[in-house]
């Protein structure tokens, strides 16, 4: 309650919240307010913003992109939110056992997890999901495969700062069994700045989907972003709002994002943030 | 620490990062490896692309090329083998090794990759000072705005805006490509037919991580004008300017130059989505093509080739954080 009091005062966190809520409202009544799929035509190929009822225009084929901006919504926040999701699962699992068991575990893991932080992540995402194929569960799990390395090692950091304190070490005296230290005591003292940087990590995933689905790597059935501005970037010099609006949708996403994150991060962790600023 | 032993010191350093480098090449490429058995269908079939696999003999030649028939550990220590020596496969839809296609596009994108780089951390350095040193001003939040924008905007739409306004619109710019074809200039006309070029696609690539550059280089300035040694510099009277220059510049740059290091894997991974905007003819553009055609062997070699490039990056960061580290220079550390 203090924390959600303490969230309606940040100016730049209520901003982020309230375009997010619109994009999520979009992405919601999309199929109401469009009720014909983005992959019908509707109108003349290359219709301008604002004729023939299509208020941002019409794509090569005389599809609506409104109607592809909408639904690209329902794209973009599934796969964000799952892949962060996935990239949590991982980089917390390595992170807590980095942390809570140390030594030559902690040294392999933490190699691993700098080795995974220096490759060219784009790359490798691009090789993985041409290996098995684009589609959305496969781009999620190569998102998540190539995002958990700073969840991880702030994972580590906190459980490292934790393994040590007298709730934990009285735990460890009755006796209590690992997992339930680890999931009981140290996760929930340790969750809240996970749960920032996992949705910081919303936004690069975002960013990630579409770049992905722009180089042609996008599930096939799905109508995205990516894809959009991808079919757009030929047609350019014609028709400008193809790759315009759908651009613009993934800016305003994004930065939604950002700002409610760091808000977020404010108000979790005022000390940190303070630090930071 | 005496001259000779540092020397040492840095000699020791050199080789224990060469150990690393040839570590992550073997990593990557055993990685690489596994990926290869891990796809779905037949190894062979998938190195030979949609183009081979319907051609039996080939199929057959390349099941013997590989051993696909030998023990799996076998297989991996000539793969490595062959990585080694720089035999990265062959594609075989350009009819070519994979290794003469990649040298032939490494250099446009290290011209592209590495002029960015220096750009975004010196621009993006300088803004961060100025907006760290006025923090509250008109200007401060005006750079604090662009750069969440920036933050927040796709690399490859970025690129296609910049074309609709400085080609489509205004005409100043050529929309792609890496220089006028066609054509017969003078190595300096040519030089500078290659930077019109490059404006766009170096402007695209950089800008984000200005902004990142910047965010930090600010938070970071803000953060050592609080500290004591900059009270004492004042205290004895140094002028403004030379406190700027001399104390607080290389220290706030410290963890930006860390940052940038660990920011060069995802530099180069823009450099991809770039290169397929502006038709730039590089390793990003080859990813394209590659993909187009489900050329698995190009793909695979340029996964190995630009994590290099990503390390050599790596190593120039570590090169200028030396420089610049006050610890590092008086000998303290």
């Amino acid at each position: 309650m203090e924390t959600a009091r303490a969230f309606l005062r940040h100016p730049s966190g209520m901003i982020g919240l309230l375009l997010l809520l619109v994009v999520v409202v979009v992405a919601i009544t999309a199929p109401i307010v469009f009720p014909v799929s983005p992959w019908e035509m509707v109108g003349a190929p290359f219709t301008p913003p604002g004729e023939d009822g299509l208020w941002l225009g019409g794509d090569t084929l005389g599809r609506d992109v409104a109607a592809g901006v909408a639904y690209g919504a329902r794209v973009s926040l599934l796969i964000g939110i799952a892949s962060a999701l996935a990239a949590m699962a991982i980089g917390v699992v390595i992170g807590a056992i980095s942390g809570y068991f140390g030594g030559k575990v902690d040294l392999v893991l933490m190699r691993m997890t700098e080795l995974f932080q220096t490759i060219p992540a784009f790359v490798l995402a691009i090789l993985l999901v041409a290996t098995f194929n684009p589609s959305l569960l496969t781009i999620i799990l190569t998102i998540g495969a190539v995002s958990w390395p700073p969840l991880a090692r702030l994972t580590r950091a906190e459980f490292l700062r934790l393994r040590h304190r007298e709730f934990v070490e009285a735990a460890l005296c009755q006796g209590e069994r690992t997992w339930r230290i680890v999931l009981g005591h140290i996760l929930p003292n340790a969750i809240s700045p996970i749960l920032v940087v996992t949705s910081l990590t919303v936004a690069t995933a975002i960013l990630l989907e579409s770049a992905l689905s722009f180089m042609g790597l996008g599930d096939p059935n799905l109508m995205s972003w990516g894809f959009m501005i991808g079919a757009g970037r030929t047609v350019i010099r014609n028709a400008w709002w193809m790759s315009v609006f759908p651009g613009l949708a993934i800016l305003v996403t994004v930065l939604a994002i950002n700002l409610f994150g760091e808000g977020l991060s404010d108000v979790l962790n005022p000390r940190v943030s303070r630090r930071r600023s | 620490m005496t001259r000779l032993g540092s020397a040492a010191a840095i000699g020791l350093q050199a080789i224990s990062r060469i150990a690393q480098l040839v570590a992550v090449i073997l990593v990557i490429a055993t990685f690489n490896f596994v990926l290869v058995r891990a796809a779905p269908g037949d190894p062979a079939q998938v190195m030979a692309g949609q183009s081979g696999a319907s051609d039996p003999k080939l199929l057959d030649d390349l099941r013997k090329e590989y051993g696909l028939d030998k023990p799996y550990f076998v297989q991996l220590v000539s793969h490595l083998g062959r990585v080694v020596r720089l035999d990265l496969g062959y594609s075989y839809r350009q009819r070519r090794p994979v290794v003469d296609l990649i040298l032939e596009r490494l250099p446009a994108t290290l011209l592209l990759t590495v002029t960015a780089f220096c750009l975004a951390l010196l621009i993006g350095t300088a803004l961060g000072a100025l907006a760290g040193l006025a923090a509250g001003s008109v200007l401060d939040t005006v750079f604090t705005v662009l750069s969440l924008v920036l933050y927040a905007t796709p690399v490859f739409w970025l690129g296609l805006m910049l074309v609709l306004v400085f080609s489509v619109a205004l005409g100043w710019l050529p929309p792609f490509g890496y220089e006028t074809i066609n054509v017969q200039l003078s190595p300096v006309a040519h030089a500078l037919d290659i930077m019109k070029h490059m404006i766009m696609p170096v402007t695209s690539l950089a800008a984000i991580y200005l902004a990142i550059y910047a965010r930090l280089m600010r938070s970071s300035i803000i953060e050592v004008a609080q500290q004591d040694f900059i009270k004492t510099a004042r205290a004895k009277g140094l002028s403004g300017t030379r406190i700027v220059v001399g104390h607080m510049l290389r220290n706030a740059l410290v963890p930006v130059v860390t940052v940038a290091g660990m920011q060069a894997g995802a530099l180069v991974g823009g450099a991809v989505v770039i290169e397929t905007v502006f038709a730039w003819p590089g390793l990003g553009r080859l990813t394209f093509e590659a993909l187009l055609q489900r050329d698995y062997p190009v793909l695979l070699g340029i996964f190995l080739i630009l994590s290099i490039v990503v390390i050599a990056l790596n190593l120039l960061t570590d090169l200028v954080y030396r420089l610049i580290d006050p610890r590092m220079t008086t000998g303290a550390a």
